[in-house]
């Protein structure tokens, strides 16, 4: 090949450490049409597109990318639509690290084609344009289909099932539609109006959608399924899990769950102007490594913290969370407590966290997850005086279904079992994706199995597959 | 949006709140609770269902008056409308024939006692309802309760009605009617129900609990409403709010309910009523 590899992978802008510490608005601005179209400019188009063999979802990625070079965006955005129902969402909030960006050629000369912005200034081009375009929609096959929960799962298989022509509800327990899009990950990094957004989307392709509407509770499982021709679950995380240390039912100390909801969905960091209160805490201690932790440490300095801490047992190299937000993370100035276990959490006379007592670690050999197994250092405890703790160490799937539903397979850790390639549950015509599966994991892969539920369930509503 | 159907003060800082919520009344069942918000920026409030009913499509809950959010609650009138409404939520209270339950009661759990001790009493039980109170004027529901009831006991802090005292005289007073509990379920506040715990632990007579917690979601997600049960953390709403109360840290939920009482309250020092919320500082919060 003639051309000269362009090895100058464009940067996102984005607001200033010190100015985005003081709002929640959001962190990366996204690519101006310039930037976009010298990023789209370096893909080399290859014929077999490894990128897209890297996404969950199968998007056509040099196909989309080909159209922001053509400066045809509207048909950019078609190309994703037809595999991706939330693009401004996957385009912020997706790993692409870890998948397209990961298979791709350049990659190899560390310049892999910034893919997830390009995504993402698509989805904004189209929202900024003002014209939404509605794909075709077959005709109704008189078919209904019950869906439980408003999040990435859920939302996705409403679009592709409702595209297919069939009736579909969905049944929400909290007010507001999105799931862990709202409650859970923070407005600075997916502001909200981008998933009302996206859901509105849905809602214009028939989709209805019912809040304060708890499955399990408001009605059974097996009272919808009397009504409906298929189901699918995509109930989400349950219960925050702790460390069972000493001290976690002090006040002062919060799952990340709790924090952020008050936050993000409740919209604390407005109190007293919105109902819902927040704390602000002077010295923050939120603990684990993965992508809800930066969240949480990140919400920490926002909410005016003047020092924040991230406290993980194992090195920088083996943090779960995407590099670009432990970047940003550091950028902002969270103070990181790395090789450092928690063993206690330590009360004043009234019950307020006082401090957080931990132990240093070293690395020893690999464990059964292929990483170095942290170990104690004898005699390294030390006391972190904080007055808030926040631990965010994952949870298990959401309890209500699992509890009120006879006949559907559960797993060890309280999931619903599910086929990973269709999503069939043990129930007949019963689907089940995304978290209340896999227990927490990414909103793309919740959007994964949710599109291979979509296609089987529409081949069982069809009697293609009985 | 959900139309509120009625909305009056039965008793000094008691409201009684009705709301059109059918998806609610039609699988609701004693013991539970719901969420509702007052307005688009309102807090998610938990109340213990009251009564409903499954035809007319609607749900009632009492609630005390105590911060800036049941404020709002307090002022909405027939034929306004609230943004949420969600439930039913927690487990329903384990409703069996047990033999003679003493149903104590104070405050809002008056009022959420009252679908618990109908079910009970259809199940066959004698049930003794013991009500308590500051004073007489703070007593409603009370023909209900002498129409269902085998025994309606009272017991004020000031004497006015019944034995004078608190919730601690009630094993007394139950000894002096010949009442021989098999069960006993307690609604109100936490203090009241902390008394019954500690005062039915020495005669063995088992002790069942509806605990109030903060929430958020109230669907098992956020984890807010733990609590010590067993040595176990438990969370009010998915595994509760019934508990047996001699197994609950009581310490451990008495701080915790009150994490947010400056919060709480701070609206009301910002609507001309300061000082009154001032002298309210040291009241734990029912």
């Amino acid at each position: 090949m003639a051309k000269k590899l362009n090895l100058d992978r464009k940067a996102m802008p984005k607001q200033k450490p010190w100015e985005r510490i003081k709002n929640f608005d959001e962190v990366a601005l996204g690519y101006t049409v310039e930037l976009a179209q010298a990023e789209a400019e370096r893909c080399l188009s290859c014929k077999k597109a490894f990128c897209s063999m890297g996404c969950p979802v199968g998007i056509d990625i040099p196909a989309f990318i080909k159209c922001i070079r053509k400066g045809d965006y509207a048909a950019g955005v078609r190309k994703i639509k037809e595999t991706n129902a939330l693009p401004a969402i996957c385009g912020r909030v997706c790993p692409q690290e870890e998948q397209c960006e990961a298979k791709c050629v350049l990659g190899n000369k560390d310049a892999p084609i910034a893919i997830g912005r390009l995504e993402r200034f698509l989805a904004d081009y189209e929202a900024s344009s003002g014209k939404r375009e509605t794909p075709d929609r077959t005709e109704p096959t008189g078919k209904k289909v019950a869906i439980v929960g408003a999040g990435p799962a859920g939302v996705t298989v409403a679009n592709d099932l409702a595209l297919l022509g069939h009736s579909v509800t969905i049944f929400e327990a909290l007010h507001d539609c999105g799931g862990v899009l709202t409650y859970g990950i923070p407005e600075f990094r997916l502001p909200k109006a981008i998933v009302r957004r996206e859901v509105d989307y849905v809602r214009s392709l028939g989709v209805d959608i019912v809040t304060d509407f708890i499955v399990g509770k408001t009605r059974t499982v097996d009272s919808l399924m009397e009504e409906y021709d298929a189901m699918f679950i995509g109930a989400g995380a349950g219960l925050p899990w702790f460390l069972g240390i000493d001290g976690e039912n002090l006040n002062g100390v919060y799952s990340a769950n709790e924090y952020l909801t008050r936050v993000n969905l409740m919209k604390g960091f407005r109190f007293p102007e919105t109902d819902t209160p927040v704390k602000r805490s002077a010295k923050v201690a939120v603990i684990g490594g993965g992508n809800v932790a930066m969240d949480a440490a990140r919400t920490s300095e926002r909410l005016g913290a003047d020092e924040t801490h991230i406290v993980y047992r194992r090195s920088r190299k083996e943090l779960p969370a995407r590099e670009e937000e432990v970047e940003n993370a550091e950028e902002e100035g969270i103070i990181f407590d790395l090789l450092t276990l928690p063993t206690r959490i330590l009360g004043d006379e009234r019950g307020w966290v006082r401090a957080l007592e931990c132990i240093k670690m070293r690395l020893g050999e690999p464990d059964s997850s292929g990483r170095r197994r942290p170990l104690p250092i004898e005699g390294s405890d030390f006391e972190l005086e904080v007055d808030a703790v926040v631990i965010a160490i994952g949870n298990s799937p959401n309890p209500l279904i699992p509890n009120s539903t006879k006949g559907l397979e559960i797993g060890k850790r309280g999931n619903i079992v599910a086929d990973e390639e269709t999503g069939k549950t043990s129930r007949e015509g019963i689907w089940a994706g995304g978290d209340v599966v896999t227990g927490a994991a990414t909103v793309i892969s919740a959007m994964g199995a949710a599109r291979n539920a979509a296609a089987s369930m529409h081949r069982y509503l069809m009697d293609e597959d009985k | 949006m959900y139309k509120v159907v009625e909305r009056k003060m039965i008793v000094p800082n008691l409201h009684e709140l009705v709301v059109e919520a059918p998806h609610v009344a039609s699988s609701v069942q004693p013991g539970n609770f719901i969420i509702l918000r007052a307005d688009e920026n309102g807090e998610r409030i938990p109340l213990s269902v009251a009564d409903w009913d499954r035809e007319a499509g609607t749900v009632s809950s009492i609630f005390m008056q105590v911060g800036g959010s049941t404020a709002k609650l307090a002022q909405l009138h027939p034929g306004d409308e609230i943004p949420t409404f969600a439930g039913p939520l927690g487990r329903e209270t384990e409703i069996e024939k047990y033999g003679t339950v003493v149903c104590v009661m104070g405050c809002y759990g008056i009022g959420s006692m009252w679908p618990v001790a109908r079910a009970l009493k259809e199940a066959g039980n004698e049930i003794v309802a013991v009500i308590e109170a500051r004073s007489t004027f703070l007593l409603y529901w009370l023909d209900r309760y002498k129409e269902l009831c085998d025994k309606v006991l009272y017991c004020t802090r000031d004497g006015t009605l019944g034995r004078k005292g608190h919730a601690g005289e009630i094993p007394d007073m139950l000894r002096s009617q010949g009442v021989k509990p098999d069960l006993v379920m307690a609604h109100g506040c936490t203090f009241q129900m902390k008394r019954m715990a500690d005062v039915t632990r020495e005669p063995g007579w088992k002790t069942v609990v509806n605990m109030n917690p903060i929430m958020i979601d109230g669907t098992g997600m956020c984890g807010v409403c733990r609590l010590t049960v067993g040595g176990e953390t438990k969370f009010a709403c998915v595994d509760g709010p019934d508990f047996d109360a001699h197994e609950i840290d009581w310490d451990e939920f008495l701080a915790r309910r009150k994490t947010y009482f400056v919060e709480e309250t701070e609206p009301l020092r910002h609507s001309g009523c300061g000082e009154h919320a001032e002298e309210h500082q040291g009241v734990s919060s029912g």
